[in-house]
């Protein structure tokens, strides 16, 4: 393999809108990430990010092209496969921090476990502990998500998008909805994630001066890669 | 967390928890519906078993006739019919023709547990100067309570039956200023007249009967009614109730008697029971429809409002199967939990009503029967209506997008 955690080759993604017409959003993709890469995606609203990011994410198929996540073409991969590869391979966070709000903190962190397990188990607690520790929040494991501040139910996202050990992160502005303080907390955590377990981050994000912290920048504009 | 629960069950309870207002309305709909079923089939079953044990305990469940006398009409010669018009003659009182022979055969089959022979006939009752017209039934007292437990409708004195004894019921010793003790005078039709001790009173809890029932000895029945060694009826009881319409049809086949089950004399009653069994299951049907509409209802607005966190779900590995389980045991779990509340419900308005309800005479209304057969039926059939209730939304809840659930 050796391809990296990521290869998008000629990656289109059309929208029916209305049948006889169709919007192209993305134009011939390609694009490559290493592993333990965190690589800044940049671009005007519309230009096509959050697109982007749900078809490497595999919660949206491209209209055409190849991707590849380790090495394997998705592409002949069935919906109970790419949800399994998605589970164990890719976290996200959202912009709107997007926690179930009937579930505590440490349960929402234990979530992608639980679904993949099928049954909650000791080992399991203790992870999310583990995760919450990390991120700074273990004294609110027993919190309902919705008792918490937008920082705090940010890094529960991240704590849950860490917990079946991913090897990408889509992070999807995941500060643009926090004051700078907390958007620059949130980030040195991932950046941190990323330096000590390898993790590769994809993060969205308008905000230049995270952006210059990356590895590496890339700039979407119109559905096309338009500079690094 | 319960770590026994796997992640549908923990997610179902969670949603359900979470939506504490829609849940809470929505199984006290359930409640209602299952507790209205409960409380209305088991009415039904107690009034039923009340009037069954009532109608087997003061009635033969097969009863032998002499068949109808009907006129033949007049033949001239060859097949020729002299009068068209046949009249049909008044029906005398006259005995079944060999009936020992009859009661033989009876005694013989299987199906039949008890057998008795009784003559049955008008006579006039008098007091003074008060007179009534009663039925005079002669008995076997050995054989007969077996059939008709008198003894179990005796109000003052006892079931004693010698050849100088009458049994008389409480209306008509009311009639006649009588009570237990007291002679009575008996004059049949055909001038035979006895007189005889009331020795017991008997309430069978019907005005009419009470008014005109007069039980004496065998003997003394068919001396008074002029019939000796004669009877009119051989009362029967068998084993399956529910069989005498059968039998009582071979029965007849077979012997030269009428023969009348207790299903063919209490046909009305039957009817009555089939109707209700038609509306109850119609209204078990529309309040099982109304509850799965509900729940239905429920779980929709709830995939709406989830549909954000179904998205996150999916995107977090959660596969379309166990959303769609999620969804499903939600509606299993609010029908489970409205049909154990309902089935509180329903037997708590039926103990209270059971308490209440009263006949005219201070007798409970209905037996309280709470069968656990029902309860368990109820709870079964509810989650079932629950689960089937939650296909529509449980499917659409799995088929939700993520994409689109997410930028939503
Ligand atoms: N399901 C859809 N059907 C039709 N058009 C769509 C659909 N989803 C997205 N689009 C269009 O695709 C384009 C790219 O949208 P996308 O959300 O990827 O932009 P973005 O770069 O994430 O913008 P923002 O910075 O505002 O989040 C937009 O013009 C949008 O209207
Ligand atoms: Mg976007």
């Amino acid at each position: 393999m050796g391809d990296g955690i990521l290869k998008l080759e000629h990656v289109c993604k059309a929208y029916n809108v209305g049948l006889p017409t169709q919007v192209e959003v993305l134009h011939d993709i390609d694009l490559e990430l290493d592993h333990g890469e965190f690589l800044a995606l940049m671009g005007p609203s519309g230009s096509g990010k959050s697109t982007l990011l749900n078809i490497v994410g595999l919660l949206d198929r491209p209209t055409s092209g190849r991707l590849l996540i380790k090495g394997r073409d998705t592409a002949i991969l069935g919906d109970d496969e790419l949800t399994h590869l998605r589970g164990h391979t890719i976290g996200f966070v959202f912009q709107y921090h997007l926690l179930i709000s009937a579930f505590t903190a440490r349960e929402n962190v234990m979530m992608p476990m639980l679904a993949d397990r099928g049954f909650p188990s000791v080992e399991l607690g203790k992870r999310a502990d583990d995760l919450l520790r990390q991120v700074g929040l273990e004294r609110f494991g027993s919190n309902l998500a919705n008792n918490m501040s937008g920082g705090q139910q940010q890094r529960v996202a991240v704590a849950r998008a860490l917990a079946m050990n991913p090897d990408l992160v889509l992070a999807d502005e995941p500060t643009g909805n926090l004051d700078t303080k907390s958007a620059d907390s949130i980030f040195e955590l991932m950046r941190r994630v990323n330096r000590e377990s390898g993790t590769s981050f994809l993060l969205v994000t308008h905000n230049l001066d995270l952006a210059r912290r990356c590895d590496r920048i890339i700039q979407v504009v119109d559905g096309r890669i338009a500079g690094h | 967390m319960n770590p026994w629960l796997p992640f549908e069950w923990i997610a179902a309870v969670r949603f359900l928890r979470d939506g504490r207002l829609q849940t809470i309305f929505i199984i006290g709909g359930i409640s209602i519906g299952v507790g209205v079923i409960v409380f209305m089939s088991a009415m039904l079953a107690g009034l039923e078993a009340n009037f069954i044990k009532r109608v087997l305990t003061s009635q033969p469940q097969i009863q032998l006739l002499t068949p109808d006398q009907i006129a033949r009409p007049l033949h001239k010669s060859a097949g020729e019919i002299e009068d068209a018009a046949v009249q049909r003659p008044s029906q005398r009182v006259i005995s079944i023709d060999q009936w020992p022979k009859i009661r033989g055969q009876m005694l013989a089959m299987p199906e039949v547990t008890a057998v008795s022979p009784t003559i049955t006939g008008s006579v006039l009752a008098l007091r003074g100067d008060a007179s009534r017209a009663v039925t005079l039934t002669g008995i076997e007292p050995e054989t007969y309570f077996d059939i008709v437990k008198v003894p179990d409708y005796i109000f003052a004195g006892e079931a004693r039956l010698t050849s100088e004894d009458v049994v008389i019921g409480i209306e008509l010793a009311k009639n006649l200023g009588a009570t237990v003790g007291d002679k009575l005078n008996l004059q049949a039709t055909g001038g035979a007249n006895r007189v005889l001790t009331i020795s017991g009173l008997v309430d069978f809890g019907n005005k009419g009967v009470n008014q005109r029932v007069a039980f004496v000895a065998l003997r003394t029945g068919q001396s008074l009614l002029g019939m000796i060694g004669g009877v009119t009826t051989i009362d029967m009881k068998i084993k399956d109730i529910y069989a005498a319409e059968v039998i009582a049809q071979r029965i007849q086949a077979a012997t030269p008697v009428q023969a009348d089950s207790w299903i063919a004399t209490n046909a009305q009653f039957f009817t009555a029971v089939q109707a209700q069994i038609y509306t109850n299951t119609l209204i078990r049907i529309f309040v099982g429809l109304s509850v799965a509409f509900g729940i239905a209802a429920v779980l929709i607005v709830s995939v709406i409002q989830r549909s954000k966190e179904i998205g996150i779900l999916r995107a977090m590995g959660t596969s379309k199967g166990q959303i769609l389980r999620v969804f499903l045991l939600q509606g299993g779990l609010l029908g489970f939990i409205g049909s154990i509340f309902g089935a509180a419900m329903g037997a708590a308005a039926l103990i209270y009503w059971h308490a209440v309800a009263r006949q005219a005479d201070g007798s409970e209304f209905f037996p309280l029967i709470l069968e656990r057969s029902l309860f368990v039926y109820t709870a079964i059939l509810a989650t079932v209506t629950g689960l089937l209730a939650a296909t529509a939304p449980a499917v659409r809840a799995a088929k939700l997008d993520p994409v689109v659930a997410i930028r939503g």
